[in-house]
């Protein structure tokens, strides 16, 4: 047909303004398609800061609070759980293991976890992997602390290094106790999650800390105090529990025995639900800029029907001359939106060429500094589908030059009207 | 038989662009024969290019018989009247006759993307459309490597002329019609252009309707219309008494 041949001639004639079109809906494109693929990464990495734990325990408090504190670090506890409940809960013959979690003190702006061996061994994310140890092993000793990715790379910290824990969160500390440092026996290799970001040292180490602090007993051997404690570190209380189950049907009548707990209020969430509640919530963030880059895919096309309305009028004598050679006015209606379509589909095709370019290139960067992975697949349906929407778009915004051309062609006849 | 048909075959003709509008064309009769050389004579505004619409059956008459190569005009359908014009004529405007997107010798083959029955005539003669081109130029004196390889938008006015007569002449088209063609160029170039279309007319045996308000033109051509007295539109008579009205 003669069409398709003359449309991409008259495409390379004019390959600079209608270049910078295609650029900047290709830009567009990017845009729309990185921030879905960064949606659905940060949707993975988000819903994958737990797995593997069937609930987490805490003092009564809404869900979200307790999902928040328990696992990201976010806010306080208003009220800790007891001793005798954690062990009243642990002795629940459904419980497999249990990770007691203490909050409330910091590192340098950086939360600081007291909790068991337990936490290394059974505490897992991303769809069940394990901790695992960059450098040193899990904290053993009293004033051995594990060191989190993040907080090991912000203060190049290595296995000996010598670390002061601060009483209270963030960096308005009021407490600081530099008389009992710890130090670092192993620093953990990244995950990704808010585990990277944090400090964790034993349950016992964070008691006699407090421990200490209350007694104001700074002359005393602070290790010799803590040995006479034994293992049980009453004095606390925890924070959190976390729990794994020998079944995981088991965890709806085991939430409820817990919430129904007689000797103080407890709330037992399942992670999976509350993290989808909440990334749910944050759902309007995530609209908003799927809703800006809309916007900016709508602002290319509109560059590029600008650009063919204004090259109309000079085009309508192109137009008288296809016309006297036997050009029909469809031909001509089809010249132009068949340019508006090609021009749509080549931005569309550079796109997502430069979203893959783009993802192959930050993928490790982006892994590695935000733990963000974000997945090079082949496009998903969502994808897919705006991709299919901003080609009707383009057809329709060819549409409109195509039917003025078209009316021009039927008025103008052959004669050339400049 | 169709061959013995003449080209052009007009009777009780009247036309309008718009419905309501005053008709621009009235043309109790008109016959031009096969072969012919026609000048076509008449001021601006008199209705020479409307007329040309028809011929070449962009538009249609709203009565009358309008008949071109013996075939009918107001008996096909748009679409067939778009390609008997593809099939039949040629044709060269004013100015700005090429199509700037495409190359010398693309704008000459132009036609044949509209017609396969030119494409095949062509193809009858030389072994590629380029060929037939470059042929075509070269008898226009337009066949030299650094003219052929210009963008089109670099060829002097006359230059672009010639092209667009090599196309409106490819594929062998029965009726060549020229509207204004020279008005562009300069004195002595209108002759020149005017002997090539004629040599290349009569070796394609083609007839030729020539469109221009030049009287210094006439000279050559066997035959002359004055357009005021082929049509009798109200609006065609006496432009300069209506102008003092
Ligand atoms: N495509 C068109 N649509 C509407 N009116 C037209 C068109 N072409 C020509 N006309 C009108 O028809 C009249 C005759 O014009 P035209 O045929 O171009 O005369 P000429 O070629 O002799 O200068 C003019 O009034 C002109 O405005
Ligand atoms: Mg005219």
């Amino acid at each position: 047909m003669a069409i398709p041949g003359l449309a991409i001639k008259s495409f390379r004639n004019r390959k600079f303004t209608t270049g910078l079109t295609v650029l900047s809906i290709a830009l567009s494109v990017m845009l729309l398609l990185g921030i879905e693929k960064i949606r659905q990464g940060a949707e993975t990495g988000f819903t994958n800061t737990v797995s593997g734990t069937d609930l987490i325990v805490g003092a009564r408090s809404s869900p979200t609070q307790l999902l928040l504190y328990s696992v990201f670090h976010i806010g306080n506890p208003t009220n800790n759980i007891s001793w005798e409940s954690y062990e009243e809960i642990t002795a629940n013959p459904q419980v497999k293991w249990a990770i007691p979690i203490s909050l409330g003190d910091s590192h340098k702006g950086y939360r600081v976890v007291g909790t068991t061996t337990q936490f290394y061994e059974n505490f897992r994310f991303a769809g069940g992997k394990h901790l695992q140890l960059e450098q040193g092993e899990w904290f053993g000793k009293i004033d051995d602390a594990a060191v989190g990715a993040e907080v090991a790379d912000e203060f190049g910290y290595r296995t000996g290094d010598k670390i002061v824990i601060a009483h209270g969160g963030g960096d308005e500390s009021f407490i600081v106790h530099t008389d009992k440092p710890f130090k670092v026996a192993g620093i953990l290799k990244r995950t990704g999650t808010p585990v990277d970001r944090a400090v964790y040292v034993g349950l016992k180490s964070i008691d006699a800390l407090h421990q200490d602090f209350q007694g104001g007993e700074h002359d005393h051997d602070p290790l010799v105090a803590h040995d006479e404690h034994g293992d049980s570190g009453e004095q606390g209380g925890l924070s959190a529990i976390l729990l794994g189950l020998q079944s995981r049907s088991a965890a709806i009548s085991v939430q409820r025995t817990i919430n129904e707990h007689d000797h103080e209020p407890l709330t037992a969430i399942m992670p999976g639900v509350v993290l989808l509640e909440v990334w749910q919530m944050m759902g309007m963030v995530e609209r908003l800029l799927m809703i800006v880059s809309g916007f900016v895919v709508a602002v290319g096309l509109f560059s590029m029907l600008i650009i063919l309305m204004t090259s109309l009028n000079e085009r309508r004598r192109e137009m008288a001359i296809l016309r006297s050679v036997g050009a029909r006015p469809a031909h001509v209606f089809v010249l132009i939106m068949g340019e508006a379509v090609f021009l749509t589909l080549l931005a569309i095709v550079i796109g997502v060429a430069m979203v893959y370019g783009l993802m192959l290139l930050l993928q490790p960067w982006l892994e590695s500094m935000y733990g963000l992975y974000v997945d090079i697949s082949l496009p998903t349906i969502t994808e897919l589908t705006l991709l299919g929407i901003i080609a009707v778009c383009g057809f329709f915004v060819g549409l409109i030059p195509g039917i003025r051309i078209y009316r021009y062609a039927l008025a103008d006849g052959m004669t050339i009207r400049v | 038989m169709p061959e013995e048909a003449p080209v052009i075959e007009i009777s009780n003709l009247r036309f309008a662009w718009k419905k309501r509008v005053e008709p621009v064309l009235s043309i109790a009769s008109l016959q031009v024969n096969r072969g012919e050389r026609v000048f076509l004579r008449g001021p601006s505004g008199s209705g020479k290019s409307s007329l040309l619409n028809l011929l070449a059956g962009v538009a249609l008459p709203q009565s009358g018989r309008l008949k071109v190569l013996g075939q009918d005009m107001t008996a096909l359908s748009s679409a067939q009247r778009d390609h008997f014009r593809a099939h039949h004529i040629g044709f060269i405007f004013q100015m700005f006759n090429l199509i700037p997107y495409l190359s010398v010798v693309e704008n000459v083959t132009l036609p044949c993307r509209f017609s396969k029955k030119r494409k095949h005539k062509v193809l009858a003669q030389a072994d590629s459309q380029q060929d037939e081109a470059i042929r075509l130029l070269g008898h226009l004196d337009m066949a030299q490597a650094d003219v052929l390889h210009k963008p089109v938008s670099e060829l002097s006015v006359g230059q672009q002329q010639r092209v667009a007569a090599a196309r409106a002449l490819i594929g062998s088209p029965e009726l060549v019609i020229a509207d204004e063609p020279t008005s562009s160029l300069d004195a002595d170039r209108r002759t020149a252009f005017i002997d090539l279309l004629f040599r290349e007319c009569d070796s394609a045996n083609a007839t030729l309707i020539f469109v221009s308000h030049d009287n210094s033109l006439v000279a050559p051509f066997e035959r002359t219309i004055e357009f005021h007295e082929l049509n009798h539109a109200a609006s065609n008579q006496q432009p300069m008494l209506k102008a003092v009205t």
